[in-house]
Protein backbone atom coordinates (compact mmCIF):
# COMPACT_ATOMS: atom_id res chain seq x y z
CA UNK A 1 0.00 0.00 0.00
CA UNK A 2 1.51 3.32 -0.79
CA UNK A 3 0.88 5.95 0.99
CA UNK A 4 1.07 10.05 0.75
CA UNK A 5 3.90 9.36 2.92
CA UNK A 6 6.08 7.63 0.56
CA UNK A 7 5.53 10.31 -2.17
CA UNK A 8 6.42 13.07 0.78
CA UNK A 9 9.79 10.73 1.59
CA UNK A 10 10.63 10.81 -1.87
CA UNK A 11 10.16 14.25 -2.65
CA UNK A 12 12.17 15.10 0.52
CA UNK A 13 15.06 12.81 -0.67
CA UNK A 14 15.08 14.35 -3.95
CA UNK A 15 15.06 18.10 -2.48
CA UNK A 16 18.18 17.20 -0.50
CA UNK A 17 19.54 15.93 -3.47
CA UNK A 18 18.81 19.29 -5.35
CA UNK A 19 19.87 21.80 -2.16
CA UNK A 20 23.57 19.57 -2.12
CA UNK A 21 23.73 20.22 -5.57
CA UNK A 22 22.98 23.97 -5.50
CA UNK A 23 25.40 24.11 -2.21
CA UNK A 24 28.72 21.90 -3.93
CA UNK A 25 28.92 22.90 -7.74
CA UNK A 26 30.81 25.12 -9.28
CA UNK A 27 29.34 25.08 -12.42
CA UNK A 28 26.49 27.60 -12.92
CA UNK A 29 24.37 25.32 -15.57
CA UNK A 30 24.10 22.28 -12.40
CA UNK A 31 23.18 24.78 -10.07
CA UNK A 32 20.27 25.39 -12.32
CA UNK A 33 19.82 21.68 -13.23
CA UNK A 34 19.82 21.16 -8.84
CA UNK A 35 17.00 24.14 -8.85
CA UNK A 36 14.67 22.03 -11.25
CA UNK A 37 15.33 19.32 -9.16
CA UNK A 38 13.90 21.38 -5.81
CA UNK A 39 10.69 22.39 -8.11
CA UNK A 40 10.08 18.65 -9.35
CA UNK A 41 10.13 17.56 -5.34
CA UNK A 42 7.55 20.39 -4.39
CA UNK A 43 5.70 19.36 -7.60
CA UNK A 44 5.54 15.57 -6.11
CA UNK A 45 4.00 16.76 -2.75
CA UNK A 46 1.39 18.87 -4.64
CA UNK A 47 0.42 16.81 -6.82
CA UNK A 48 0.36 13.73 -3.71
CA UNK A 49 -1.85 16.46 -1.87
CA UNK A 50 -3.98 17.11 -4.59
CA UNK A 51 -4.53 13.30 -4.56
CA UNK A 52 -5.36 12.88 -1.03
CA UNK A 53 -7.59 15.33 -0.65
CA UNK A 54 -9.28 14.65 -4.08
CA UNK A 55 -9.22 18.45 -5.07
CA UNK A 56 -7.85 20.25 -7.82
CA UNK A 57 -5.72 23.25 -6.17
CA UNK A 58 -2.75 21.28 -6.19
CA UNK A 59 -2.61 20.25 -9.36
CA UNK A 60 -3.23 23.48 -10.44
CA UNK A 61 -0.79 25.07 -8.52
CA UNK A 62 2.04 22.82 -9.82
CA UNK A 63 0.97 23.80 -13.08
CA UNK A 64 1.79 27.39 -12.27
CA UNK A 65 4.66 26.20 -10.54
CA UNK A 66 6.31 24.59 -14.19
CA UNK A 67 5.36 27.86 -15.74
CA UNK A 68 7.97 29.76 -13.43
CA UNK A 69 10.09 26.63 -13.80
CA UNK A 70 10.59 27.48 -17.62
CA UNK A 71 10.54 31.28 -16.77
CA UNK A 72 13.36 30.60 -14.59
CA UNK A 73 15.15 28.24 -16.82
CA UNK A 74 15.05 31.01 -19.93
CA UNK A 75 16.06 33.95 -17.93
CA UNK A 76 18.82 31.67 -16.09
CA UNK A 77 20.30 30.01 -19.42
CA UNK A 78 19.98 34.13 -20.89
CA UNK A 79 21.82 35.02 -17.37
CA UNK A 80 24.41 32.22 -18.65
CA UNK A 81 25.26 33.03 -21.95
CA UNK A 82 25.35 36.44 -21.43
CA UNK A 83 28.32 36.10 -18.09
CA UNK A 84 29.92 33.48 -20.70
CA UNK A 85 30.52 36.01 -23.13
CA UNK A 86 31.74 38.74 -20.77
CA UNK A 87 33.64 37.00 -18.45
CA UNK A 88 34.40 33.41 -20.10
CA UNK A 89 33.76 31.28 -16.92
CA UNK A 90 30.85 29.32 -15.67
CA UNK A 91 32.09 28.73 -12.67
CA UNK A 92 30.01 30.48 -9.30
CA UNK A 93 32.97 30.87 -6.83
CA UNK A 94 34.41 33.12 -9.97
CA UNK A 95 31.94 35.07 -10.41
CA UNK A 96 32.61 37.92 -7.70
CA UNK A 97 31.74 41.25 -9.09
CA UNK A 98 29.95 42.18 -5.73
CA UNK A 99 32.64 40.93 -3.68
CA UNK A 100 34.21 44.48 -4.17
CA UNK B 1 5.52 0.03 -9.40
CA UNK B 2 6.40 3.11 -7.07
CA UNK B 3 9.38 1.76 -5.40
CA UNK B 4 10.79 1.25 -8.99
CA UNK B 5 10.20 4.19 -10.09
CA UNK B 6 11.51 6.27 -6.78
CA UNK B 7 14.58 4.16 -7.03
CA UNK B 8 15.20 5.58 -10.74
CA UNK B 9 14.19 9.46 -9.65
CA UNK B 10 16.42 9.16 -7.07
CA UNK B 11 19.09 7.79 -8.93
CA UNK B 12 19.10 10.23 -11.43
CA UNK B 13 18.78 12.89 -9.50
CA UNK B 14 21.92 11.72 -7.47
CA UNK B 15 23.83 11.45 -11.06
CA UNK B 16 22.86 14.98 -11.92
CA UNK B 17 24.64 16.02 -8.80
CA UNK B 18 27.48 14.42 -8.72
CA UNK B 19 28.62 13.39 -12.46
CA UNK B 20 31.73 15.65 -13.94
CA UNK B 21 30.35 16.03 -17.87
CA UNK B 22 27.23 18.48 -17.69
CA UNK B 23 26.26 16.84 -20.27
CA UNK B 24 25.58 13.99 -18.66
CA UNK B 25 24.53 15.78 -15.90
CA UNK B 26 21.12 16.88 -18.16
CA UNK B 27 20.47 14.27 -19.54
CA UNK B 28 20.35 12.41 -16.47
CA UNK B 29 17.89 15.92 -15.45
CA UNK B 30 16.09 14.33 -18.51
CA UNK B 31 15.23 10.73 -16.87
CA UNK B 32 14.45 12.02 -13.20
CA UNK B 33 11.80 14.45 -15.32
CA UNK B 34 10.44 11.51 -17.01
CA UNK B 35 10.43 9.32 -13.84
CA UNK B 36 8.52 11.97 -12.00
CA UNK B 37 6.73 12.36 -15.15
CA UNK B 38 5.77 8.62 -14.62
CA UNK B 39 5.01 8.61 -10.56
CA UNK B 40 2.63 11.64 -11.56
CA UNK B 41 0.74 8.70 -13.93
CA UNK B 42 0.71 6.95 -10.35
CA UNK B 43 -1.00 9.73 -9.01
CA UNK B 44 -4.06 9.76 -11.43
CA UNK B 45 -2.24 13.46 -12.94
CA UNK B 46 -2.51 12.33 -16.11
CA UNK B 47 -2.53 15.98 -17.91
CA UNK B 48 0.60 17.11 -15.91
CA UNK B 49 2.17 14.28 -16.71
CA UNK B 50 1.94 15.16 -20.19
CA UNK B 51 2.59 18.40 -19.33
CA UNK B 52 5.73 17.67 -17.61
CA UNK B 53 6.68 16.12 -20.86
CA UNK B 54 6.21 18.31 -22.66
CA UNK B 55 7.53 21.49 -20.61
CA UNK B 56 10.25 20.10 -19.04
CA UNK B 57 11.55 17.17 -21.32
CA UNK B 58 11.03 18.69 -24.55
CA UNK B 59 11.61 22.26 -23.29
CA UNK B 60 13.74 22.99 -20.67
CA UNK B 61 15.71 20.03 -20.50
CA UNK B 62 16.62 20.35 -24.27
CA UNK B 63 17.26 24.26 -23.64
CA UNK B 64 20.29 23.22 -21.13
CA UNK B 65 21.43 20.72 -23.60
CA UNK B 66 21.31 23.31 -26.67
CA UNK B 67 23.49 26.00 -24.17
CA UNK B 68 26.09 23.35 -22.97
CA UNK B 69 26.90 22.56 -26.53
CA UNK B 70 27.02 26.25 -27.94
CA UNK B 71 30.07 26.22 -25.60
CA UNK B 72 33.19 24.98 -26.42
CA UNK B 73 33.75 21.87 -24.08
CA UNK B 74 37.78 22.45 -23.30
CA UNK B 75 36.41 25.91 -21.86
CA UNK B 76 34.61 23.94 -18.78
CA UNK B 77 37.80 23.25 -17.24
CA UNK B 78 38.67 19.97 -15.59
CA UNK B 79 39.70 22.09 -12.70
CA UNK B 80 38.08 21.50 -9.47
CA UNK B 81 34.08 20.32 -9.90
CA UNK B 82 33.35 21.74 -6.20
CA UNK B 83 33.10 24.87 -4.70
CA UNK B 84 36.05 25.19 -1.77
CA UNK B 85 33.04 24.66 1.23
CA UNK B 86 31.53 21.11 -0.62
CA UNK B 87 31.95 19.33 2.54
CA UNK B 88 30.46 21.72 4.51
CA UNK B 89 27.50 21.81 1.96
CA UNK B 90 27.06 18.20 1.94
CA UNK B 91 26.99 18.34 6.03
CA UNK B 92 24.32 20.86 5.74
CA UNK B 93 22.06 19.03 3.02
CA UNK B 94 22.24 15.58 4.66
CA UNK B 95 20.80 17.77 7.93
CA UNK B 96 18.31 19.53 5.75
CA UNK B 97 17.39 15.81 4.65
CA UNK B 98 17.15 14.45 8.03
CA UNK B 99 15.43 17.13 9.14
CA UNK B 100 12.48 16.97 6.72
CA UNK B 101 12.28 13.25 7.20
CA UNK B 102 11.89 13.64 10.36
CA UNK B 103 8.82 16.07 10.21
CA UNK B 104 7.28 13.79 7.41
CA UNK B 105 7.49 10.95 10.03
CA UNK B 106 5.89 12.89 13.03
CA UNK B 107 3.51 14.03 11.23
CA UNK B 108 1.89 11.23 9.62
CA UNK B 109 -1.65 11.03 10.75
CA UNK B 110 -3.18 8.09 9.58
CA UNK B 111 -6.57 9.42 9.49
CA UNK B 112 -6.31 12.16 7.07
CA UNK B 113 -9.90 12.99 5.59
CA UNK B 114 -10.87 12.12 2.37
CA UNK B 115 -13.11 14.55 0.61
CA UNK B 116 -15.45 12.70 -1.66
CA UNK B 117 -14.91 13.66 -5.43
CA UNK B 118 -17.05 16.18 -7.13
CA UNK B 119 -19.44 14.53 -8.97
CA UNK B 120 -19.75 15.17 -12.76
CA UNK B 121 -15.99 15.54 -13.65
CA UNK B 122 -15.25 13.08 -16.22
CA UNK B 123 -11.75 12.68 -16.44
CA UNK B 124 -8.45 14.49 -15.31
CA UNK B 125 -7.75 17.28 -18.12
CA UNK B 126 -11.38 18.05 -17.90
CA UNK B 127 -11.76 18.48 -14.33
CA UNK B 128 -7.97 20.30 -14.72
CA UNK B 129 -9.50 22.74 -17.33
CA UNK B 130 -12.49 23.78 -15.03
CA UNK B 131 -10.16 24.58 -12.20
CA UNK B 132 -7.61 26.51 -14.68
CA UNK B 133 -10.33 28.60 -16.40
CA UNK B 134 -12.54 28.93 -13.86
CA UNK B 135 -11.75 29.36 -10.24
CA UNK B 136 -7.63 30.10 -11.06
CA UNK B 137 -7.92 32.81 -14.52
CA UNK B 138 -6.94 35.46 -13.25
CA UNK B 139 -3.48 33.33 -12.00
CA UNK B 140 -3.66 31.90 -15.63
CA UNK B 141 -3.34 34.87 -17.18
CA UNK B 142 -0.64 36.13 -15.05
CA UNK B 143 1.21 33.04 -15.48
CA UNK B 144 0.96 34.31 -19.76
CA UNK B 145 2.36 37.72 -18.84
CA UNK B 146 5.02 36.34 -16.82
CA UNK B 147 5.85 34.01 -19.33
CA UNK B 148 6.18 37.23 -22.14
CA UNK B 149 8.45 39.19 -19.58
CA UNK B 150 10.58 35.97 -19.71
CA UNK B 151 10.85 35.68 -22.93
CA UNK B 152 11.68 39.46 -23.54
CA UNK B 153 14.03 39.63 -20.97
CA UNK B 154 16.15 36.10 -22.17
CA UNK B 155 15.97 38.06 -26.12
CA UNK B 156 17.53 40.91 -23.73
CA UNK B 157 20.46 39.32 -21.99
CA UNK B 158 21.28 37.39 -24.80
CA UNK B 159 21.81 40.55 -27.17
CA UNK B 160 25.25 40.50 -28.88
CA UNK B 161 25.35 44.34 -27.84
CA UNK B 162 24.36 45.69 -24.79
CA UNK B 163 24.02 49.55 -25.01
CA UNK B 164 26.05 51.66 -22.24
CA UNK B 165 23.84 54.65 -21.76
CA UNK B 166 24.69 54.93 -18.48
CA UNK B 167 28.30 56.75 -18.89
Amino acid sequence: MITTTHYLVLSAIIFSIGVIGVLTRRNVLIVLMSIELIMNAVNINMVAFSHQFKDMVGQAFAVFVITVAAAEAAIGLGIVIALFRNRETVHVDEIDLLKG
Amino acid sequence: MFYFLAALAVGFSIMVVITRIPVHSALSLGGVLISIAAIFITLEAEFLSAVQILVYVGGIMVLFLFVLMLFSIEKWGGAALHTRTWKTAVALGVVLAGELLFFVWKGITPSLPQIATPAGLGGNIEAMGWALYQRYLLPFEVASVLLLVAIIGAVLFTRKQIPKDNG
